[in-house]
């Protein structure tokens, strides 16, 4: 029991430190502090109302698509066609990029090939549907094209330098620590 | 908020059908997820903290005032640091974004700061580095870093 209390406390220790960063900003002006806890109230109502269904779609990702489907879809030898799935995975996705590593780190457990991984993180980062139509009511369709039209090879590429430049041990290790964290 | 509505139907649907197929693997869904969500949540509450105390510190009159008029290839610098430290919300950035370009900044400078908003994030890497290790997720962010700016530069040569 006082185990677990002292790993909770060990896990939460930069979130109590913020904390008291908080309280400090309010004791030197207390109307900053309290904006900023407002912000953080908004941010959290805001997260809290597009997480659940992000972490159930996870649960389910886990329960329903076994290792060989999801090797299958987007693993070693999956090729072009792998990709373009880890690039609809991520772009039909809702949430911020934080949201996005917990269900990597599902599709890294599930063997997927890492290069596709990192393609999912990148479509969930930048092209992400609802976002684009965002985005182009606001700074104007053209700004919005020629951004996503940019950024579709930069994904692929920042896949394609993230898989060459970490070794296989690397890989390895973060593979296996997706095994451990799921 | 009808994207968002229609996540939640989707989520709802698929969740129901799991249900009547297998009564215990949607238990163990549930759980799973439940487990992912709580295996996070400290990385999750200290990034909205300092999202509460970044905002705060730097509000949208002070990013106008940085990235503004005539701030040029120092507007374009601080635009890629701003965007890159700070996570704000799209529903929020957008229509700053917006209000930027019509008090007179420039495309490049909006697209520095919107491009490295979304693909880079200094706050989260410590959420990166639990999932990928700390060479992939900042060799992740250095590059997204470096071809936001190149993008950002294109973009104002296109448009302006």
């Amino acid at each position: 029991m006082r185990k677990t209390v002292k790993k909770n406390i060990k896990r939460y220790k930069f979130f109590f430190i913020l904390l008291v960063v908080s309280f400090a900003l309010m004791v030197y002006d207390f109307k900053l502090g309290m904006d900023s806890f407002r912000l953080t109230g908004v941010n959290m109502l805001e997260m809290l109302s597009i997480l659940p269904p992000v972490f159930i779609l996870l649960g389910l990702l886990d329960v329903w698509v076994d290792k060989a489907l999801m090797i299958k879809l987007t693993g070693k030898g999956s090729g072009i066609k792998g990709a373009v799935i880890a690039f609809l995975l991520g772009s039909l996705a809702a949430g911020p990029l934080y949201a996005a590593f917990p269900i990597a780190g599902v599709m890294l457990k599930k063997e997927s090939k890492f290069s596709n991984v990192i393609i999912f993180i990148g479509a969930w980062s930048t092209t992400k549907v609802p976002m684009l139509m965002f985005e182009a009511s606001s700074m104007g369709l053209k700004f919005m094209l020629l951004r996503f039209l940019l950024n579709l090879p930069v994904i692929v590429l920042i896949a394609l330098i993230t898989e060459k430049a970490l070794s296989e041990d690397e890989k390895q290790v973060i593979y296996e620590n997706a095994e451990k964290m799921n | 908020m009808t994207f968002t509505l229609t996540f939640y139907a989707v989520t709802a649907s698929l969740l129901a059908i799991s249900f009547f197929r297998d009564r215990e693997k949607t238990k163990a869904a549930l759980l799973k997820s439940w487990r992912s969500f709580e295996n996070i949540l400290p990385q999750f509450l200290s990034v909205l903290m300092l999202i509460g105390i970044m905002l705060t510190l730097l509000s949208p009159e002070t990013i106008s005032l940085l990235l503004g008029k005539d701030s040029g290839w120092y507007g374009v610098a601080s635009a890629s640091v701003i965007g890159s430290v700070t996570l704000i919300p799209g529903f929020i950035a957008f229509p700053l974004a917006s209000a930027l370009h019509k008090s007179g900044a420039g495309y490049t400078q909006i697209a520095a700061f919107i491009s490295t908003l979304m693909m880079v994030g200094v706050i989260t890497i410590p959420m990166e580095i639990k999932f990928f290790g700390r060479k992939n997720a900042v060799l992740r962010n250095s590059l997204a870093f470096i071809f936001a700016v190149t993008d950002a530069v294109i973009i104002g040569a296109v448009l302006e």
